[in-house]
């Protein structure tokens, strides 16, 4: 997708627009009512750049930006500060993920001022996950701020240029303020008022759990066009590929609000291939979250099955031939690319 | 005790009138409260709070009770000191994520509120980040001086 003021330096941040609160493309994109993809990118236990490459490499020409998870599932691994670091040098638009789980109301203030001036235009306020269920459960758990404070606290940063603390700041971040929605946990009639409060915190998009359930997703939906909220915030339905039908029991158990529908293990164990069902349902799902009234885009979180995203967003036309521009691609050489 | 948390958010109404009438009479003592020495009562405060409000809520005395606004259930008790909802971790069962034994916190926080029968919902009002200074000291007697200034 090309913007008429893209800038020489492909990959470089756009110029920012009046009404706009970032020079992001992810920003860009959904403000032009394209459907935006994003995607998780897993951190490596690792210090090599390389690696860090290497995995956003996969995502080059089906993303519109790509999440860089703080600790998810409260395992240690690369920071998202880092990954946002490498991977904005290289002309990739980053969600940075933050987590209230490990860092006070000083630490996150600082990394988002360092992460906004080294180019990223969208941070993702999350509570996190406890530390019980990571590697490190006798880590003390931080959570000074929850997701709501962090995003008010933000917002205050960018838009009243200070500190919660009130002091100034010589210049604010250009930021995209983003949260985390779980339509499919208790209590499931008043996740769409989490959402509205979510947004009068300051949310301008959410990604959300997998949605497994297109049904009880469908109902969430219609709560929230009901409520109008479908016109303040950007939706991004969360979409992954299952690896296999024990995979799903594990992860349905073991990861905190993940809720996937009986009818869909069943699926997955009566395939001949897994695998590739796994991949299927993602398609379909995909197909179907596009279709639905208030959706924005979709989140694609494909844990360990990375090399399968590409495939994924061409199969399902999640872009509906939208181009993108990677690194490796200079814009102006391809006329082909729009 | 945690025993008494779903009861008190089963009576959230009443219990919610009678901290307003507590609320009112304490303002009406204020002058008598400020002779005597607000930092010379906040033990004693505190030790009331933790009788009282320790016994129906669960209360863990943060120092900026927000009860009024989450139906009765006491948002310190959330293993990730929520203060503004539920986290997306919450089980089917509506327990808590990181203690499978425990009701959420902001489950209950929810029911209370639908008994709350207000025009809006009062768990929908942003709450600030917690005030670290302010654990452990008395929230009664803040907001009498509160409403003093």
């Amino acid at each position: 997708m090309r913007f008429d003021d893209e800038p020489l330096i492909p990959g470089e941040n756009l110029p920012l627009r009046p009404g706009h609160n970032s020079p992001g493309r992810l920003e860009r994109v959904l403000r032009a009512g394209a459907f935006a993809v994003t995607a998780e990118i897993a951190p490596p236990d690792s210090a090599d750049p390389e690696e860090v490459y290497a995995r956003a490499a996969l995502f080059d020409g089906v993303v519109d930006a790509m999440n860089a998870t703080d600790g998810s599932g409260a395992n240690c691994h690369m920071s998202s500060v880092g990954m946002c670091s490498l991977l904005t040098r290289r002309g990739y638009a980053m969600v940075m993920q933050v987590s209230a789980r490990d860092r006070n109301r000083i630490a996150i203030q600082g990394d988002v001022l360092g992460a906004s001036a080294m180019g990223v235009s969208n941070i993702l306020c999350l509570t996190g996950d406890s530390v019980g269920v990571g590697d490190h459960p006798e880590a003390k758990p931080v959570f000074d701020l929850d997701c709501m404070s962090m995003l008010g606290m933000l917002r205050g940063m960018r838009d009243q240029k200070q500190f919660l603390s009130g002091r100034q700041l010589t210049s604010p971040p250009q930021i995209f303020l983003g949260a985390a929605a779980n339509p499919f946990a208790p209590p499931l009639d008043y996740r769409p008022l989490r959402l509205a409060k979510k947004v009068a915190a300051g949310a301008q998009f959410v990604q959300t759990q997998y949605c497994f359930d297109i049904g009880l997703f469908k109902d969430y939906m219609r709560a929230v066009r009901d409520m109008g909220l479908h016109e303040k915030v950007f939706i991004l339905a969360g979409a992954g590929p299952l690896a296999s039908a024990n995979s799903a029991e594990w992860m349905r158990s073991n990861v905190p609000g993940v809720h996937i529908p009986e009818a869909v293990i069943r699926r997955m164990r009566g395939a001949q291939n897994q695998k590739e069902e796994g991949v299927n349902i993602c398609i379909e799902m995909i197909r179907e979250l596009k279709e639905i009234e208030g959706v924005s885009g979709v989140h694609l979180m494909a844990y360990r099955q990375e090399h399968r995203v590409a495939e994924i967003v061409q199969r399902s036309d999640a872009l509906s031939g939208r181009e993108l521009w990677h690194p490796g691609v200079a814009r102006d050489a391809d006329p082909a690319i729009k | 005790m945690y025993r008494m948390r779903s009861w008190s958010v089963r009576h959230a109404r009443t219990l919610k009138s009678l901290y307003r009438g507590l609320e009112k009479v304490l303002l009406l003592i204020a002058p008598l409260l400020r002779r005597i020495g607000y930092e010379r009562l906040d033990k004693p405060f505190l030790w009331l709070e933790k009788a009282t409000k320790g016994f129906l809520l669960d209360s863990q005395s943060c120092g900026q009770c927000i009860v009024g606004f989450t139906g009765l259930a006491c948002p310190m008790n959330c293993p990730k000191s929520m203060r503004n909802g539920p986290c997306g971790g919450v089980r089917a069962s509506g327990k808590c994520e990181v203690k499978p034994d425990m009701d959420c916190v902001w489950v209950l926080a929810w029911e209370g509120n639908k008994r709350l029968q207000e025009k809006e919902h009062p768990i929908q009002f942003l709450q600030p980040a917690i005030d670290n200074r302010r654990i452990g000291t008395s929230a009664w007697l803040r907001e009498v001086r509160r409403h003093e200034v």
